[in-house]
Parts: C-alpha cells; sequence; structure tokens
C-alpha cells in the first residue's frame, strides 16, 4: 500500500537515495525529450514545436489517473498524497513573473539543468540568474510577506472547487488535452518552419 | 553516420515516460518531483555560510534554517544531482554534450546570454511567489489535482504566450 515511505514501509533514511534514483531518471527523459533546448521549449509558444504541450499535459494525466486508479484498486492511501496548497494571489502573480522568465530565458529550472548538464552555456547563465532572483525575492520578502501568504485557500483539488467528482473532472481533462493534441497538427501547417 | 543528436523521442512517449515517473514519485514518497525548490536551498545555504547572522534574522530565509539539518540536506537538492546526471548521460548518449550558446541566428550570442540571465532572474523571483516552478508546482500539482496546480499551469503559459509577441525577434 502506498505511498511507501510515509507508511513506514520502506525506512525514511531511503528517502534522499530515492530522490537521487528519481532525479536520474527526470534528468534523462527531460533530455531525451529535447527539453534541453532552448528554442525547442520557446516552440510552443510560436507554434512551431509542440513537445512541451504534449510532454506536459500527457505526464500530467497519465500521473493523475495513475494515482486514481491505484487509489480505486486499493493501493494507494489517497489521504497520504501531498496536494500543494493553493494562495490564490501569490500563485498567479507567481506564474505571470514565471511566464516572463520562461519567455525571455527559454528555460524553466528543471530543464536549465538539464540543458546545462550538456553543456548548453545558456542555461548554465539562466540557473545562475535563477538563484539570483531568488536571492532577490528572500531580501526583499518583507515587503511582500502579506500578498505572498494572502489568497491561502488550503490543499484543495479542482475538482472539488468545481463540486464535480473527480472522474467527471479526468474525463473533462482528458477530451481537453486531446483536442489541443490535434490542434496543434493544423497550427504546425501554418506556421513557418523554424530550424533549431 | 547519421546525426543522433537531433533525434528526440517522441513527446507522447516521452510524456508517458515522466508521467510513469511522476506515478512512482508519489507511490514511494507521496509527493511529487521538482527544481526550483533545490536552487532556494542552494542560495540559503550559501547565505547562511556567508551571513549567518543575517540569514537567521530574516523573515524568508530561516523559514528553511534548522540547527538539526544541513539546509542542503534536502530530497530536492538530491534529486537535481540526480537530474544533472540522468540528463548528462542522455546527452551523451545522443551526442548532444557541447558547451555552446544556443541561439536562433538572427540574433548574437551575447545577446541570449543576456535574455537567459533576465529571465532565470525572472523566474527566479516568480517561482518564490508561486512556491515552485514548472515542475514542482505545475506538473506535480496538476498530477496531485491540486487547484494551485492548475492555476500555476495556467498564469506560467498564460503569461508566456501573452509576452511572446514582445520577445518573438529572439526565437523565430
Amino acid at each position: 500500500m502506498g505511498p511507501l515511505i510515509p507508511l513506514g514501509i520502506i525506512d525514511a533514511s531511503w528517502n534522499n537515495v530515492f530522490a537521487i534514483l528519481l532525479g536520474i531518471a527526470f534528468g534523462f527523459i527531460l533530455e531525451s525529450s529535447g527539453f534541453s533546448s532552448s528554442r525547442k521549449l520557446a516552440g510552443v509558444f510560436y507554434g512551431y514545436d509542440f513537445t512541451v504541450l504534449k510532454v506536459f499535459m500527457t505526464a500530467a494525466l497519465t500521473a493523475a489517473i495513475g494515482i486514481y486508479y491505484f487509489y480505486f484498486l486499493g493501493w494507494i492511501d489517497i489521504s497520504m498524497i501531498y496536494v500543494n496548497p493553493t494562495y490564490l494571489g501569490s500563485a498567479i502573480v507567481g506564474g505571470v513573473i514565471m511566464g516572463l522568465g520562461f519567455i525571455m530565458g527559454g528555460y524553466c529550472p528543471g530543464t536549465s539543468y538539464c540543458g546545462a548538464a550538456i553543456g548548453k552555456i545558456d542555461a548554465i547563465v539562466y540557473s545562475i540568474a535563477m538563484m539570483a532572483g531568488i536571492f532577490l525575492f528572500s531580501e526583499f520578502y518583507p515587503l511582500f510577506e502579506n500578498f505572498y501568504n494572502s489568497g491561502y485557500l488550503g490543499n484543495v483539488t479542482v475538482y472539488d472547487t468545481l463540486g464535480i467528482s473527480v472522474s467527471l473532472f479526468m474525463i473533462i481533462l482528458v477530451i481537453i488535452s486531446l483536442a489541443a493534441f490535434y490542434a496543434t497538427s493544423f497550427i504546425k501547417k501554418l506556421v513557418k518552419k523554424v530550424e533549431y | 553516420m547519421k546525426d543522433k543528436s537531433k533525434i528526440y523521442w517522441n513527446p507522447y512517449f516521452g510524456g508517458v515516460m515522466l508521467g510513469l515517473l511522476l506515478l512512482v514519485t508519489f507511490y514511494i514518497t507521496g509527493r511529487g518531483l521538482g527544481a526550483s525548490g533545490a536552487a532556494k536551498s542552494g542560495v540559503v545555504a550559501a547565505i547562511n555560510k556567508v551571513a549567518p547572522e543575517h540569514a537567521q534574522e530574516s523573515t524568508y530565509y530561516s523559514k528553511f534554517i534548522s540547527d538539526d539539518n544541513h539546509p542542503l540536506n534536502q530530497w530536492l537538492v538530491f534529486e537535481v544531482i540526480g537530474i544533472l546526471a540522468g540528463a548528462l548521460l542522455s546527452g551523451a548518449l545522443s551526442n548532444r554534450l557541447k558547451f555552446k550558446v544556443e541561439h536562433s541566428p538572427k540574433i548574437s550570442s551575447g545577446r541570449r546570454l543576456a535574455f537567459a540571465a533576465f529571465g532565470g532572474l525572472a523566474f527566479g523571483i516568480g517561482s518564490q511567489f508561486g512556491r515552485g516552478c514548472t515542475s514542482g508546482a505545475a506538473l506535480s500539482g496538476m498530477a496531485s489535482l491540486s487547484l494551485g496546480g492548475f492555476v500555476a499551469m495556467l498564469s506560467i503559459f498564460g503569461s508566456a504566450y501573452a509576452f511572446a509577441y514582445f520577445f518573438r525577434k529572439n526565437w523565430i
């Protein structure tokens, strides 16, 4: 019955060992999918490469469906699965700033580590600058502290917020994703090809 | 000899693999993956080393400093060490290991590096407001169907799309 470490089925001292192993797989999968290339990543915003959309949505859905399937089968204690908390204002503002960072820098933290690992100097610069950004936020934190802690809605799920069942929510999500994947094939034909 | 370096996995295959990895991660640890948290731990550790009183007095750094645990002894820090190794391995197998500045031929590498710096800086700031990045807040959040996860995903991508027009010269 999962989750194995929180339930004590695997000793907590293994946590960091798993961190490394799971991280290796994460880096390998990202790099193999092309996420070490900023020009490939930026493609989703200009219509010349939809890898980001396809990988992201497929991964999120596979994991979400997998977790709930395990739950229906009695293989996982869903109450012990971490649902990250919502702080609405801070999350939105953070997202807007991150979006700007993404389109300017062509990376996000995880992908910048992958790019750096294969020698991309722009990824290395991005990663260092990212730490500088964290430093700036930390130094000026007292100015944002109230805003940062505002809009707390708890560790809520989307389906609870919408008032629908989890199954219905997943079906809707799958339909939207499939429609998006289908649409990308048309958009790509309309957009000028980019060699990278 | 075929050029392997431009051959990547089919994105749907990559997505399924990543989704299965996320599932295994939740199954073992009860939480998802992440990335920006490790950078934050790096910053906290560095400041705590160089200016410990400042770090311990500050409202933000002090949240992540404890007497009995080094700030770098965090799950995400070990995970990121793994990410670097895994990406290196994949890059090596695909002949993609090369020091270079990747940029559109229409701009100089200097310009690309300048934007990489500004972009990283912005993302670093945003990741703290957002309590995570695309991996930790958005991807893992969506896998657990959290409202925060979907809000993160929509605002990050919505914002990037909204700003895309202004930076198009750097990419296309």
